[in-house]
């Protein structure tokens, strides 16, 4: 059984997706967070910008002020709160996907 | 000509791959295994020629697995996808099944896993080839169930359509009864076969299951066919023509719905609203939005946007996809977040239906 060792190796570690908070301000800038510093920088800006942006355009363009908005994918749940133009935003894993046959 | 299926095996060590190439010529099938060192040589290996199986590392340096299928699943959608790792996280689990792979295994310990796993591949490879469902992920429920008639089976095909379930009962060969929601028997049946798309699974047989559908089922299937073509011509089965309604009529009735938004696709995504004064900047809102989140989903890898749930002070909205249309719909500001869930689910399958 000597090959079989060679299943196992060390890390590139996998990005996980992360469970926490973090809190931004109007211009993006992130405040304070309980997100993990292991998950990068870059797309903790990039959520906190994409949140901002719909809300911001729900006021602006749409007419539709909004407090809070729930994003819902198969893996992840982000609730974001409307925060006097900035945001606390929730980041929550899901684990809920099981593989079916597709017509 | 018996034709061998390629295997396209990717992983960072070299040592593994030489070691599972080594185990995966133990297949029956005998398929050609390709192996690549990284997400990118894998992915301009699929660009050049066709294959058949994707086996693929998660942990790999630059890109890894999770970028890789998620590329994959947009680009060569019919790719059968497996990923062997040694990640036993239950998150990446789930993150991958989202992201539409046939199989996660991790990676084995002992011969008897071995064994176990190469038999799932071989099932994999070879469920087009040698069963009964032979390209079953481009053919209509009609087909199927026709496939399972004329192969005189006997199950019980569970049909799922976003939040629509149905049942169709085959025994022997015989189509003897289904239900869909509250309807039963053939009613049941020309529910189901009128959905597009969707997940099915077969069930075990269920013998004493009492019979609804008394015709042969090339009569049931035939004037179900009938019908549904009678219904989007226009005409209703006794030939009169069908009161052309909005598509939205019905939706908008929904229990606290204030308005509904629908972007189907299109060269400039046409959209249809009922109960939106001005609805060209709510619709420029919601494009945007799922837009910037199905973006980002991909970045994060995970798995494609179910739906943006959005409340405010004056109404609440929720965007969301349903085969290739878009919704915004708009709800009182009464309604509680559970209550808007519920009811969104009944507004996709109005829709669907």
């Amino acid at each position: 059984m000597g090959f079989l060792s060679l299943f196992s190796k060390s890390p590139p570690a996998l990005l996980a997706l992360p469970s926490g908070s973090f809190t931004v301000d109007c211009e993006g800038v992130v405040l304070v967070g309980t997100v993990p510093s292991s998950f990068p920088a870059d797309l903790v800006n990039s959520i906190a910008r994409q949140v901002l942006a719909v809300f911001k355009d729900g006021k602006e363009n749409a007419h539709l002020p909004l407090s809070e908005i729930i994003i819902s994918y198969p893996s992840l749940k982000i609730t974001a709160r409307e925060l006097r133009g900035g945001a606390i935003i929730f980041l929550s894993p899901q684990a809920r996907y099981s593989p079916a046959n597709q017509i | 000509m018996e034709t061998r299926h390629r295997v396209l095996l990717v992983d960072d060590e070299p040592g593994l791959l030489e070691t599972y190439q080594q185990i995966l010529r133990q297949l029956p099938s005998r398929p050609e295994i390709q192996t690549a060192a990284s997400g990118a040589r894998a992915l301009a290996m699929l660009e050049a020629q066709p294959f058949r199986l994707l086996i693929c590392d998660l942990k790999m340096p630059k890109m890894d697995g999770l970028q890789v299928l998620s590329i994959v699943r947009r680009k060569h959608p019919s790719l059968r996808t497996v990923v062997l790792t040694g990640v036993e996280d239950e998150q990446f689990r789930s993150r991958a099944y989202a992201l539409g792979v046939d199989l996660y295994w991790n990676k084995p310990t002992s011969e008897q896993e071995i064994t176990m796993f190469l038999e799932c591949l071989e099932s994999l490879l070879g469920r087009d080839a040698e069963e009964g469902f032979r390209g079953v992920q481009s053919k209509s429920l009609m087909d199927i169930i026709q496939l399972e008639c004329i192969s005189q089976s006997s199950s019980v095909l569970r049909i799922t359509n976003g939040p629509l379930t149905g049942k169709v009962w085959i025994q022997d060969g015989e189509l003897i009864d289904a239900e869909a929601g509250e309807q039963r028997g053939e009613a049941a049946f020309q529910k189901i076969l009128s959905w597009k798309a969707g997940n099915f699974e077969n069930l075990p047989a269920e013998p004493n299951r009492p019979r609804a559908i008394f015709k042969s089922y090339n009569a049931v299937l035939l004037e179900s066919a009938q019908a549904l073509d009678e219904l989007q011509g226009g005409v209703s089965a006794e030939g009169t023509p069908v009161p052309t309604k909005s598509p939205l009529a019905e939706l908008s009735q929904v229990e606290g719905v204030e308005f509904v938004l629908a972007m189907l696709p299109g060269e400039s995504r046409y959209q249809v609203a009922r109960g939106l004064e001005n609805p060209e900047r709510m619709a420029k809102w919601a494009r945007e939005s799922i837009d910037r989140f199905r973006e980002l989903g991909h970045r994060l890898n995970a798995g494609p946007l179910e739906s943006i749930q959005a409340q405010g002070p004056q109404r609440h909205a929720t965007l969301a996809c349903q085969g290739k249309a878009e919704f915004c719909v708009g709800w009182k500001h009464s309604m509680t977040p559970d209550r808007i869930r519920e009811m969104m689910k009944k507004v996709l399958s109005l829709w669907v239906s």
